[in-house]
C-alpha cells in the first residue's frame, strides 16, 4: 500500500483482515495512527518514488501494489514503476481526474477513479428520485 | 516554431523570454495565481492559467494544433513525466523535453522512455566531474537516443595505454578513439598512433563499456 490516507489505511486494514500480508508506505509518520493501535503489518515512512524504500518495503516480492497517495501524477508514475521496473502482477492505482484516468486505463493500468464513481452514483440517485416522483 | 511550455517558474519564464526574442510563438501554462499574474503582465495572452496535467488545459493552450515542441518545465518530476506522456501518446507530439528536478528520478524518465531530459544538478555534476575526474573518465556528452557517449581521459605515466599504439589496445566493439590532444594540438588517431603520457584522448562508446575502456586506457 503506497499512501496511507483515509482510503489507503482502510484498504490496508481490510486486506490484512482477510489474510493478506500488508506493508504500508506513507510520507507522514503520523499516518500510522490511521492503522490503529494493533497494526501488525509493515509501515515505512518515505516517498513512494524512493526506489530503495520500495525495495525495502518488499515490492520485488509483492503480489499486488495499491497506490493511493494524494497526488494523481505521483500515483500514475509509481504505478508504472511498479509495473515496468518490478513486474508486480497486480497494480491498482487511484486517480481522481477522470480524464487522466481514462487515458491511462486505455494504456493498461488498472485505475480506480472515485470521481467517476461519485458522478455515476449521484446522477443515478437523482434519476431514481425523479422516477419515484413521477 | 510553436513551443508549448508547461510551468512558468524561473526555467519556464526565461525559456519563454528567450524563445520569444527569437521570433518563436510560445504559450506557457502556469497554475499558481501569483506567478500567473506576473507572467501575464509580461507575456499577455501567451500565458494560460491552469494545471498542465489536465487535458482541457493542455487543449486550451493549443496542444492539438500541435506545437513543434513541448517543454515540461514544472518543479515536479511526476507532473513532468505525465505531461510528456500525454503530449506524446495522447496528442502525438514527437518533440518533448523534460526538466528533471531531482536527479534520482532520472531512472524513471528513462524507464518510461522520456527523453531528452535536462537536470541542473546533473549538468553541474558533469562540470564538477570535468574539474575533478573521479575515475579518470570524464563524461563530455551523452547521446541518449543514439545510445552513445563521448568521454575524455588523460593518459598518465602509469596508464595501461601509455607507450602503445592504438592497434595494440584491442578496443572492444562499440568503442573508438576519436581524437588525441597533445601539446594543445588535436589529431585524429589511426591504428599506428602512439599514445604517450599527457595525451588527452576523446573516445566514443556505448554506455556500459566504460569500465572496459577505463581498464584498457588507464588502470586495472
Amino acid at each position: 500500500m503506497i499512501g496511507c490516507g483515509r482510503v489507503g489505511s482502510a484498504v490496508a486494514l481490510q486486506l490484512q483482515g482477510s489474510g493478506w500480508d500488508v506493508t504500508v508506505m506513507d510520507e507522514n509518520e503520523d499516518a500510522l495512527g490511521r492503522l490503529g493501535e494493533h497494526w501488525t503489518g509493515g509501515f515505512l515512512v518515505g516517498h513512494g518514488m524512493d526506489i530503495k524504500l520500495l525495495r525495502d518495503a518488499g515490492i520485488e516480492e509483492a503480489d499486488a501494489v495499491v497506490v493511493t497517495t494524494d497526488g494523481d501524477n505521483t500515483n500514475l508514475v509509481i504505478a508504472q514503476v511498479a509495473q515496468k521496473q518490478f513486474d508486480v502482477p497486480t497494480v491498482i492505482v487511484r486517480v481522481l481526474d477522470p480524464a487522466r484516468a481514462q487515458f491511462y486505463a486505455a494504456r493498461g493500468l488498472r485505475i480506480v477513479c472515485p470521481t467517476s464513481s461519485a458522478i455515476e452514483t449521484l446522477v443515478g440517485a437523482v434519476r431514481q428520485a425523479e422516477e419515484a416522483s413521477v | 516554431m510553436y513551443v508549448l511550455i508547461a510551468g512558468g517558474g524561473k526555467v519556464g519564464a526565461n525559456l519563454t523570454r528567450s524563445l520569444l526574442r527569437g521570433n518563436n510563438e510560445v504559450t506557457v501554462i502556469e497554475q499558481r495565481p501569483y506567478r500567473f499574474e506576473k507572467l501575464e503582465a509580461e507575456f499577455e495572452h501567451q500565458v494560460i492559467r491552469g494545471d498542465a496535467t489536465e487535458l482541457f488545459v493542455l487543449e486550451r493552450a493549443g496542444i492539438k494544433r500541435p506545437p513543434d515542441l513541448l517543454v515540461a518545465a514544472t518543479g515536479d518530476d511526476e507532473d513532468n513525466i505525465v505531461i510528456c506522456q500525454l503530449a506524446r501518446e495522447k496528442y502525438g507530439l514527437s518533440n518533448v523535453i523534460a526538466r528533471i528536478n531531482d536527479p534520482r528520478n532520472q531512472l524513471y524518465f528513462d524507464l518510461l522512455g522520456i527523453s531528452p531530459t535536462v537536470s541542473a544538478t546533473g549538468a553541474i555534476m558533469g562540470l564538477i566531474e570535468h574539474e575533478v575526474p573521479e575515475h579518470g573518465l570524464i563524461h563530455l556528452l551523452e547521446l541518449r537516443k543514439e545510445n552513445l557517449e563521448i568521454v575524455e581521459v588523460t593518459v598518465d605515466k602509469s596508464a595501461n595505454c601509455q607507450g602503445k599504439r592504438v592497434r595494440a589496445l584491442k578496443l572492444p566493439e562499440g568503442a573508438r578513439l576519436i581524437s588525441i590532444v597533445r601539446d594543445g594540438k588535436a589529431e585524429i588517431p589511426d591504428d599506428e598512433t602512439l599514445l604517450v603520457a599527457g595525451d588527452q584522448v576523446l573516445a566514443i562508446l556505448e554506455p556500459g563499456k566504460e569500465d572496459e575502456l577505463r581498464r584498457i586506457l588507464l588502470h586495472d
